[in-house]
C-alpha cells in the first residue's frame, strides 16, 4: 500500500490521468480547474508526456483530439463557459470516434455565472451540448479518492469504446482536500490495434456494435478522418443507410455493453423504506445523512450513480420499486430528477431539494426531509 | 513532373470541386514538392477546416483530418507535439483560416509550430453557395453583399508577419512551378510557415462579378507589374474605389523568413 496523501480533488485528478497513461494535456485557465493543467505541467514532462496552454477551450479540444489521432491519450480540464465552447468538438471526437478525456469541475452558471462556487448545473449540457444525436459517458465521482479512480476509469473507457468521456465534479470537490491512499498500480486499457496490414484497412470497419481498431498516424496506417458522416473507409458519404448505420454504432457500442460502463453505489437499501436520490457532492452529505437518519430509527438509503450517462435506469427503477418515497437532491433547479422521473414514475413518491445559490446542500437539510419524508410534497 | 498520381487515393474520385477551380492545380503543386522532396508518405499528416480547399486531403494517399471550421491549425498543433516526426500540413480556405479560424491561426504562427499551412484564397465561401469572406475584396457581389462589399479585407500575410510566423509567401495558382518550388522551401523550414496561394471560384465569385470563368480569372493573375499582380480580378473594382486607396494588388514569392525558436510543448529534459 502506498502512504497516505493530502490531495485536492483536482489533484488527485492529474495522478489518475497520469496513473492511466495520459501523455498530453491542452487546456486554458478558468476556474475552478486550473490546478489541473499546473500540475500537469509540472508532472507530464517527468512522465514523457507534453503539455501545451492553448489560446482558447476550442483550441484545447482540438489538440487533444489531434494527439490522440497521433497514439497519445490526451486530456484537458475546464469549467462551464470552457465546457460550453468544447461541445463542438465533443461532437467531432465522438463522430470520428477519438479516445479523449474531458474533466468539467462545475461552477455556477449561465454564462460566467458564480466562478468558485459550486453547482451540479452542467449535467445536461454534459448529456445534450453538442448538435445532433450522440451517445454520451459522463462520470460523477463524490470524494478525493474517487476522483482519482474515475480519472482512470474515464480514460479506460474512452479507449476501449473510442468515444469521449467527461468527468464531472463541482467545485468543492475539485478543491477541497482530503487524505487518500492511492492504489501502487491501477488496470489500464489500450486502444485495439489493427492485425490486418496497411493495404487491407479501413479506419472504419466494425461490426454493428462494435469498435473500430485505432492506428495512429505515423505508424503507416494512412486513413481518412472526418466529421463528416462517412462509410466504413472514414470516407464522406451521404447515403441514408450509412447514416443511419453510423449513427446507431455509435450509441450501440455503448448500449449493449453497460455492465463495463454503469456504477451505481446502493448505501443501506437492504430494507429502506426512504431513499435519497444524490451524485457528485451532494452524495457525501446524503451518506451521512442516511447514517443519521438511521440512528433516528428511519430506515433511509442511498442510491449514488458514479456513471450518470448513460442513465443507470434499471438501478434506479429497482429501487424506486422498493422504497416509498424518493428524495432526489441536487445543485440546480432539476436535471437529472427529470431521468429519475422517467424511469420511476408511479412506482414511488419522488420528492426533489434543489439549491442553486452556489453552497452546497448539507446533511442536515436531507435529514429533516427523512424525518419528515420529504415533506408530503412531490 | 512525376506521376502524382501515386498520392492520390484514386478511390475516392470523382471529386466535389467544380470547373474551372483551380484548387486542383494547387493540390498537384503540393504534390510535387512531396515527391521532390521523397518525404515518407507514412509520415505526412494533412490537416484541414472546413470548405472547398478542405477538402482536397481527402483525396490525397496521407493521413489526413478534416476536422472543424477554422480549427485545423489547432488540431495540427497537438499531432504535431504528441508526434514531432510527422510532417504536418494544414490546408485551409480563407474564410476558415481568417474568419471563424483567425484565433488559432495567428497562435500557431506565433508559437512558431513546425507545420505548413496552405491558405486557398479565392475570395469568396465558396461550398456554403457565394458568401462575402474577409477576403473579398471592397466593391465585389457576394451573396450577401448583393449591391457590392463595403467592408475591408485582410492581407493575409501581412497579418501572420505580425503574427510571428517564421517563413511567409504569398504564391499563384497561375504559377505551378513556383508554387511547387516555395511549397518545398515552406516544408522544410523549421518553424510555422504560411502560403496564401490566390486561387479563383468561377462558379461564384466569377459569377456573381461577371469576370468570367476559370480561364478569365486565371489569366488576370498573371498580369503583373513590378512583381506586383492583380488577383482575383480584383482589377474590375478598382475604378469603383476612391482615389486615395491603394491598388488592391499583392507581392508574390516569399515576403518573410527567419529562424527562430521552433515550440514544441513542455516537454521533458527542459
Amino acid at each position: 500500500m502506498s502512504a497516505a496523501q493530502l490531495l485536492q480533488g483536482n489533484e488527485a485528478c492529474v495522478k489518475g490521468a497520469l496513473a492511466a497513461g495520459c501523455s498530453f494535456y491542452g487546456g486554458y485557465p478558468i476556474t475552478p480547474s486550473s490546478e489541473i493543467a499546473e500540475q500537469m505541467v509540472r508532472l507530464l514532462p517527468k512522465h514523457g508526456g507534453v503539455f501545451i496552454q492553448m489560446e482558447d477551450e476550442i483550441a484545447s479540444l482540438a489538440s487533444v483530439i489531434g494527439a490522440s489521432l497521433a497514439g497519445s491519450k490526451a486530456m484537458t480540464a475546464t469549467s462551464g463557459p470552457g465546457f460550453s465552447l468544447m461541445q463542438e468538438h465533443i461532437g467531432y471526437a465522438t463522430m470520428t470516434e477519438v479516445p479523449c478525456v474531458i474533466v468539467n469541475v462545475m461552477r455556477g452558471g449561465p454564462s460566467t455565472g458564480l466562478p468558485t462556487s459550486p453547482s451540479q448545473g452542467d449535467v445536461m449540457q454534459a448529456r445534450w451540448g453538442t448538435h445532433g444525436d450522440h451517445p454520451a459517458i459522463v462520470l460523477a465521482p463524490a470524494s478525493v479518492g474517487e476522483v482519482f479512480d474515475l480519472t482512470v476509469k474515464a480514460f479506460n473507457l474512452a479507449e476501449r469504446f473510442r468515444t469521449p468521456v467527461i468527468l464531472l465534479y463541482d467545485e468543492v470537490i475539485g478543491h477541497t482536500r482530503e487524505s487518500v491512499v492511492l492504489p501502487e498500480s491501477v488496470d489500464v486499457i489500450d486502444r485495439t490495434q489493427p492485425t490486418v496490414e496497411p493495404a487491407d484497412f479501413w479506419p472504419k470497419d466494425a461490426a454493428p456494435a462494435g469498435v473500430p481498431p485505432m492506428p495512429a498516424f505515423g505508424d503507416g496506417y494512412r486513413f481518412h478522418v472526418t466529421g463528416l458522416i462517412h462509410d466504413h473507409r472514414g470516407f464522406p458519404t451521404t447515403d441514408g443507410d450509412i447514416a443511419e448505420a453510423l449513427i446507431t454504432r455509435l450509441h450501440d457500442k455503448i448500449e449493449e455493453n453497460l455492465d463495463e460502463v454503469t456504477d451505481v453505489e446502493t448505501f443501506m437499501m437492504d430494507d429502506a423504506e426512504l431513499a435519497i436520490f444524490a451524485y457528485g457532492i451532494v452524495g457525501r452529505s446524503a451518506h451521512e445523512a442516511v447514517l443519521r437518519a438511521r440512528e433516528a430509527g428511519i430506515k433511509a438509503g442511498l442510491v449514488r450513480p458514479l456513471t450518470i450517462w448513460p442513465f443507470p435506469a434499471a438501478e434506479v427503477a429497482a429501487a424506486a420499486r422498493q422504497v416509498d418515497t424518493m428524495i432526489v437532491a441536487e445543485m440546480n433547479l432539476g436535471q437529472l430528477i427529470g431521468e429519475v422521473e422517467r424511469v420511476a414514475a408511479g412506482e414511488t413518491k419522488i420528492v426533489s431539494y434543489l439549491r442553486v445559490d452556489g453552497e452546497p446542500i448539507t446533511p442536515t437539510v436531507l435529514l429533516d426531509l427523512c424525518v419528515s419524508g420529504g415533506g408530503g410534497s412531490s | 513532373m512525376s506521376d502524382v498520381k501515386t498520392y492520390l487515393r484514386e478511390w475516392a474520385m470523382p471529386h466535389v470541386l467544380c470547373p474551372g477551380c483551380a484548387h486542383g492545380i494547387v493540390l498537384r503543386s503540393f504534390l510535387e514538392s512531396v515527391d521532390q522532396l521523397q518525404l515518407d508518405r507514412d509520415k505526412v499528416a494533412m490537416v484541414a477546416g472546413i470548405g472547398c480547399s478542405s477538402r482536397l486531403i481527402g483525396y490525397v494517399d496521407f493521413c489526413t483530418l478534416h476536422g472543424t471550421h477554422g480549427r485545423a491549425p489547432a488540431f495540427a498543433t497537438g499531432l504535431k507535439l504528441a508526434r514531432p516526426e510527422l510532417n504536418v500540413v494544414v490546408v485551409t480556405g480563407d474564410g476558415d483560416a481568417l474568419a471563424i479560424g483567425g484565433n488559432h491561426l495567428i497562435h500557431a504562427a506565433r508559437r512558431n509550430i513546425d507545420m505548413t499551412v496552405l491558405m486557398l484564397n479565392n475570395a469568396i465561401y465558396g461550398m456554403t453557395g457565394g458568401q462575402a469572406a474577409p477576403t473579398t475584396p471592397e466593391g465585389a457581389v457576394a451573396s450577401t453583399t448583393p449591391r457590392g462589399n463595403t467592408e475591408p479585407n485582410f492581407d493575409a500575410c501581412k497579418l501572420l508577419i505580425g503574427a510571428g510566423a517564421s517563413h511567409v509567401a504569398r504564391v499563384l495558382a497561375v504559377n505551378p512551378l513556383e508554387m511547387t518550388k516555395i511549397m518545398a522551401d515552406a516544408m522544410t523550414h523549421p518553424g510555422f510557415s504560411f502560403i496564401e496561394v490566390i486561387s479563383d471560384c468561377p462558379e461564384y465569385f466569377g459569377r456573381y462579378n461577371k469576370v468570367g470563368g476559370g480561364a478569365e480569372m486565371l489569366s488576370w493573375m498573371a498580369v503583373r507589374d513590378e512583381g506586383i499582380t492583380i488577383p482575383l480580378a480584383s482589377k474590375k473594382f478598382v475604378k469603383t474605389l476612391p482615389p486615395s486607396t491603394p491598388l488592391p494588388g499583392m507581392q508574390t514569392g516569399v515576403l518573410h523568413r527567419e529562424i527562430r525558436p521552433v515550440y514544441s510543448g513542455v516537454r521533458g529534459g527542459q
